[in-house]
């Protein structure tokens, strides 16, 4: 195989990957643009998504269109009610109460899902077939087809939902400015509970595609995912939703290359050198804006 | 003024005494199974690791979730210098202690300086990732053993010799109380509550801020020293995000910014796995909501509510009483 063609598909399979970092980010980023929190949970909404999916096809053996309409609503659900249950009280607290209970909520999911499906690897079968495409020399596995357009058109409509309709510009508003934004008649705790029904939906996706490139269940797999994906979303600029669609795929490239190129057992730590040198050379992220702190 | 620190000082070494003499009584006599007596080298280290991430948790305002990233440096530099070196026990465990400690507190400066533009959030996510980057270098380098780890490490602290563990307890915890008390300590505590106040009265946080980092580093590097050397041997898995978190956990419970209560913290959160062994796998599950109800607890308002309602059933109480 030339060097060219292997360049091509590292680049496809970075694509791929980084669109699931790209959707996961989404969810980082919508929350920490309405909340001002980081959600440290959203890692394991993907295990939860990916889990339930199994629960609905693989113990109730429901058709495969409803399980996953069912997956990302049982996420949307799970996220509207950690933000009741665990942010909303804490609303007014130092951001270090929020963010070590936002840990202890990641905690809880994890072993939750430990207790209730134990540690061994569930194979789980792919779910999605889709025939793979030759172009060239390049062979595109159907998966990866269905990660691109899946993602693809997550992102538009999340795109069009958030510039277009009343409750995107609510989101827009509440995160611009929570108070005046109330004054204007904006239900403000629907909207928070909205953006995190949306971002867990999206993380419920990333964990059914998630899972149809790496067919085993386990009740940590939401959590490196997460964090990279949270990486991606400070890359391109937390808060800037096109920012973390621009940082997820930038991060998923330089993951598939380093890993091909460099050393497998080094990829992580390559994926968190950049984000120590984002936060070092521009900390507001490629598309974010810059803040300044006032007295 | 003086004499009331005298008295301090002086009831201070009667329970150091006290405390030590028990130890020693519960592990010569044998009054408790193996297994416990043995718990009590990881208690130590579990003081040790608590009271140190209390400094920059509790006093410093800063989460970080790579306390064990600085525990397994120090481990990984105290074993490879007592296996590869064939220094006697008396000169081989002091040295393993003295280099493991610094090498994480280099680390400390080497992360501490980058960290210094952020906080928060940001900080936190960062020391992960730092923390992560650590335990894939070990599993990726060749005289680390890699993902197989590092064994034979000579078994030079294990509860037999727990004295020297004890006295390291002790100068931990001596050493950070005093410096929160001191001017340093109050610098550091002025720049949790208020930095830009504290930077306006001409604190240097810079300054601070790594010095929080370095002290914290040493001695999670020293904790990881005696750890390499109870257990005889090191797995980079062994140091990931969920040890960080353990050690969280314990400072949380303890109490942020309160040593004693880390100390407390840290001695029942490694008894009540043992004791409750059966329970193992809920015990993931108990530390997940210990972080959240203690953070509900005390900053939801629904302590000030709890406080006050006990405050007026002891009114109708007296009230009633006076009849």
């Amino acid at each position: 195989m030339s060097l060219i063609t292997n360049i091509f598909e590292q680049l496809i399979n970075g694509l791929r990957t980084g669109s699931i970092y790209a959707l996961i980010a989404l969810g980082y980023t919508m929350v920490y643009g309405i909340a001002k929190m980081i959600n440290f949970a959203h890692g394991d909404i993907i295990m939860v998504g990916a889990y339930s999916l199994y629960v609905f096809i693989g113990l109730l053996e429901l058709p495969v269109i409803a399980a996953i309409i069912l997956s990302v609503i049982v996420c949307a659900v799970l996220g509207m009610t950690i933000e009741k249950i665990a942010y909303k009280p804490l609303r007014k607290a130092p951001p270090l109460a929020v963010l070590i209970t936002a840990i202890g909520m990641s905690y809880f999911l994890q072993s939750a899902a430990l207790l209730l499906f134990k540690a061994t690897p569930i194979p789980f079968g792919n779910v999605i077939n889709v025939p793979s495409l030759r172009l060239g020399g390049i062979t595109i596995s159907g998966i990866t087809i269905v990660i691109l357009v899946v993602t693809t058109l997550a992102m538009i409509v999340l795109t069009l939902f958030i510039n277009k309709t009343k409750a995107g510009s609510a989101m827009r508003a509440v995160s611009e400015d929570k108070d005046a934004a109330e004054l204007m008649g904006i239900n403000v705790n629907r909207t928070i509970s909205l953006t995190f029904a949306i971002g867990s939906g999206l993380a419920a996706v990333a964990g059914i595609l998630y899972i149809c490139q790496y067919p085993a269940l386990i009740p940590t797999l939401g959590a490196l995912p997460g964090i990279k994906a949270f990486v991606a979303a400070v890359l391109g600029g937390i808060g800037s939703v096109p920012g973390a669609m621009l940082g997820g795929i930038i991060l998923g490239i330089i993951e598939s290359i380093s890993k091909a190129y460099i050393s497998t057992k080094l990829s992580d730590a390559i994926v968190f050198s950049v984000l120590v040198l984002v936060l070092l050379v521009r900390p507001s992220g490629l598309l974010g804006k810059k803040k300044t702190e006032k007295v | 003024m003086n004499r009331m620190k005298l008295n301090n000082t002086i009831t201070n070494i009667i329970f150091i005494i006290v405390s030590y003499a028990a130890v020693s009584l519960i592990v010569t006599s044998g009054i408790l199974s193996r297994q416990m007596t043995s718990l009590i080298i990881p208690i130590g280290v579990n003081i040790i690791l608590a009271v140190s991430l209390n400094l920059l948790t509790g006093f410093l305002g800063e989460l970080t979730l790579g306390h064990a990233g600085f525990m397994s440096l120090g481990a990984y530099t105290g074993a490879l210098i007592t296996v590869n070196t064939e220094l006697p026990e008396m000169i081989g465990l002091p040295l393993a202690l003295i280099a493991g400690g610094v090498v994480a507190a280099i680390f400390g400066l080497v992360i501490g300086v980058p960290v210094l533009r952020l906080k928060g959030d940001y900080l936190a996510i960062v020391t992960l990732g730092f923390g992560e980057i650590i335990k894939s270098v070990l599993t990726a380098m060749e005289f680390t053993g890699g993902a197989q780890g590092l064994s034979g490490i000579p078994k030079y602290t294990t509860y037999k010799n727990f004295t020297i563990v004890f006295i390291f307890v002790v100068i931990t915890i001596l050493l950070i109380k005093n410096l929160v008390y001191s001017r340093h300590g109050r610098a550091i505590c002025s720049i949790r509550d208020n930095y830009i106040a504290s930077e306006a009265v001409g604190i240097k946080i810079s300054k601070y801020k790594i010095m929080a980092f370095v002290i914290s580093a040493f001695f999670a590097g020293i904790a990881g020293v005696f750890n390499a050397h109870n257990i005889g041997i090191l797995k980079p898995d062994n140091f990931d995000y969920n040890k960080s978190i353990e050690i969280l956990v314990i400072v949380v419970l303890g109490g942020m910014g309160n040593i004693k209560g880390s100390v407390i913290a840290a001695v029942v959160l490694t008894l009540l796995p043992e004791l409750l062994r059966d329970a193992d796998n809920f015990r993931m599950l108990f530390y997940a909501i210990v972080l959240i109800a203690m953070m509900l607890f005390n900053n939801s308002g629904l302590r000030e509510r709890m406080t006050s309602w006990i405050k007026s059933k002891k009114q109708v109480k007296t009230a009633t009483g006076g009849e």
